[in-house]
């Protein structure tokens, strides 16, 4: 793959990412949200985020199985757009179904126990965003910045259990994508398992 | 030296037009894919999309409007697209959204009720006979669902109570059972266990023989549609929406408290009342304020939804936070 296809592939990650909220805006704009249109934003963004989190910690097992080394590039796109669609997610909820209303919105958050488990994932995701840049990774060297970023699990455990929590009796979609994240989860566990990564080795894009 | 060929020198392209040519391909496949996107994600995740065809509902009247009875909400209804593209019918569908669709076409044809139990006179009706017993009235409730949505519906139908007046509950009935149908091959979402089929509910006789309580058969002057409970359901607007047994094929008095489906499948998260209380807590979430479907912006909810002046009598005495 040279530079010019690469360029060419992040493009094509970044655009199609970006589609989902376009057409929420555009759906929205359109009054074409149905009967619940802030519920209808609040589950799809909530769907995109748990969705780009899982496609993110897909990259470096699909990487390492299919021997397709160049597709790392898209991780750190998939990534920041899990944390853009989560912001959203957050964001709408405070804005439209709490009014802007912080003492509503913590309240809320208290009673609902998925809520913290949410904003737990959702913060961890802020640390993450922050240090995505090349300049970052090089300020904090690979290691500890593979380390910092050992969150993005924490964060896609904390969407799954979050999104399991608010179901009122269907659990049969959350737990889908349990199993899909048990499986992302379990291979890291397995492939550390089988060969243990030497102290300080490999890059920083290596690790995840 | 060797002399370069000739031919594929002039064969190469000119590096202008080549980047052009190819940045005009790759902007093509970027628009093509992001079409493509956004189709899948549509196809994926939309809501609700359709119209339901209606059959007018004979001899629909108007109760006498008085102030008091709640027969009337003041309030602007719903519409009818929404209220018939937005409710629960797991029986159907998990997804609000997606309960039209898949009860579209549902066959009530030859649909009988049994009313059954402690009464005096047991009787087998086909839902002609049930129909002719009183005239549908207009009445317009406000509906609140547990899920904290709630709605303004122009229901028809008659008090059950006019029914329990035929069949003559005897002495010893103190509640009243309602059944839901039972099959899956018409009620495709009963082939999961998501909830323990049939759905089955219950009223206390005085609750059941209440004015406001409604056996409805129709939504706007129209025949009930599947996806709200054809051809006959239960309308208790002072309880959350799930009190609201639809395609009721059996209706039993009996002594004892009989079982209800959400009280078993969350005993703690629902109880036999039900009855809309913005001061009780649903565990998970708070029940204090609720989304008016067609409005923007949260309203606070109303204690039994705002007919309190006509059932608070029932529950005189009763601790509404044990019996929720
Ligand atoms: C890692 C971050 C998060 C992820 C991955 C996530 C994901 C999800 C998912 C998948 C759903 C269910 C969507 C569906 O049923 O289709 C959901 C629902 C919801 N989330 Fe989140 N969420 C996150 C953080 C938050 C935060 C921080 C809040 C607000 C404090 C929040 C509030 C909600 C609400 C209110 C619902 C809808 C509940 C309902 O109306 O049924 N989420 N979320």
């Amino acid at each position: 793959m040279n530079d010019h296809d690469l360029r060419f592939a992040k493009r094509l990650v970044l655009l199609n990412s970006a589609v989902p909220a376009v057409v929420l805006g555009w759906d929205a704009w359109h009054h074409q949200l149905g009967a619940n249109p802030v519920n209808f934003a609040i589950l799809t963004t909530g769907m995109l985020a748990l969705v780009f989190l899982l496609l993110t910690l897909l990259v470096t097992p699909l990487r390492v199985l299919s021997g397709w080394n160049w597709i790392i590039f898209s991780r750190r796109t998939l990534g920041l757009y899990a944390f853009f669609y989560a912001a959203l997610h957050f964001l709408i909820f405070f804005s439209l179904d709490r009014g802007f209303s912080v003492a509503s919105t913590v309240s809320e958050m208290v009673q609902r126990k998925y809520l913290l488990v949410g904003i737990t994932g959702l913060l961890v995701m802020v640390p993450l965003a922050v240090t995505s840049t090349n300049a970052m990774i090089k300020r904090l060297g690979g290691k500890r910045w593979r380390a910092l970023h050992r969150l993005a699990y924490v964060a896609a455990v904390a969407g799954v259990i979050h999104y399991y929590m608010q179901v009122k009796k269907d659990v049969r979609q959350p737990l889908a994508f349990a199993a899909v994240l048990a499986i992302l989860l379990g291979y890291r566990w397995w492939a550390t398992l089988r060969r243990p990564v030497p102290a300080g080795a490999g890059k920083a894009g290596g690790g995840l | 030296m060797q002399e370069p060929d000739k031919i594929s020198q002039r064969e190469i392209t000119d590096p202008a037009v080549y980047f052009n040519r190819r940045q005009f391909l790759q902007t093509g496949i970027l628009a093509a894919s992001a079409v493509a996107t956004g189709v899948v994600y549509h196809e994926l995740n939309h809501p609700a999309a359709g119209v339901t065809k209606t059959v007018p509902l004979a001899g629909l009247t108007t109760t006498p409007t008085n102030a008091d009875n709640g027969f009337h909400a003041a309030e602007p209804a719903t519409s009818f697209q929404d209220i018939t593209h937005y409710n629960n019918f797991y029986e159907f569908s998990t997804d609000k959204e997606g309960v039209a669709a898949a009860a579209a076409g549902f066959n009530t044809r030859g649909w009988q009720v049994s009313v059954e139990g402690l009464v005096r006179h047991p009787r087998v009706f086909s839902l002609a006979e049930l129909l002719s017993l009183s005239p549908p009235e207009e009445r317009i409730y406000r509906m609140r669902c547990v899920e904290t949505w709630s709605m303004v519906i122009p229901w028809a139908g008659y008090s059950l109570s006019k029914l329990l007046d035929v069949v003559e509950p005897l002495e010893g009935a103190r509640y009243v059972a309602f059944e839901s149908l039972l099959d899956p091959q018409r009620m495709p979402g009963q082939r999961a266990d998501v909830l323990n089929w049939p759905y089955v509910e219950g009223l206390r006789l005085d609750e059941a023989m209440h004015p406001l309580t409604l056996l409805a058969s129709g939504i706007y002057g129209q025949a009930l549609p599947p996806q709200d409970g054809a051809p006959l359901r239960l309308v208790v607007p002072w309880k959350y929406g799930f009190k609201g047994i639809k395609s009721i094929v059996k209706i039993k008095l009996v002594a004892e408290q009989p079982r209800t489906t959400w009280s078993e499948a969350g005993p703690n998260e629902y109880g036999f009342y039900a009855n809309v209380n913005p001061h009780v807590d649903h565990p998970r979430w708070s029940q204090a304020t609720e989304q008016r479907i067609g409005q923007s912006g949260r309203r606070p909810t109303l204690m039994f939804n705002g007919y309190e002046a006509q059932v608070g009598h029932l529950y005189a005495g009763l601790d509404l936070r044990a019996n929720f």
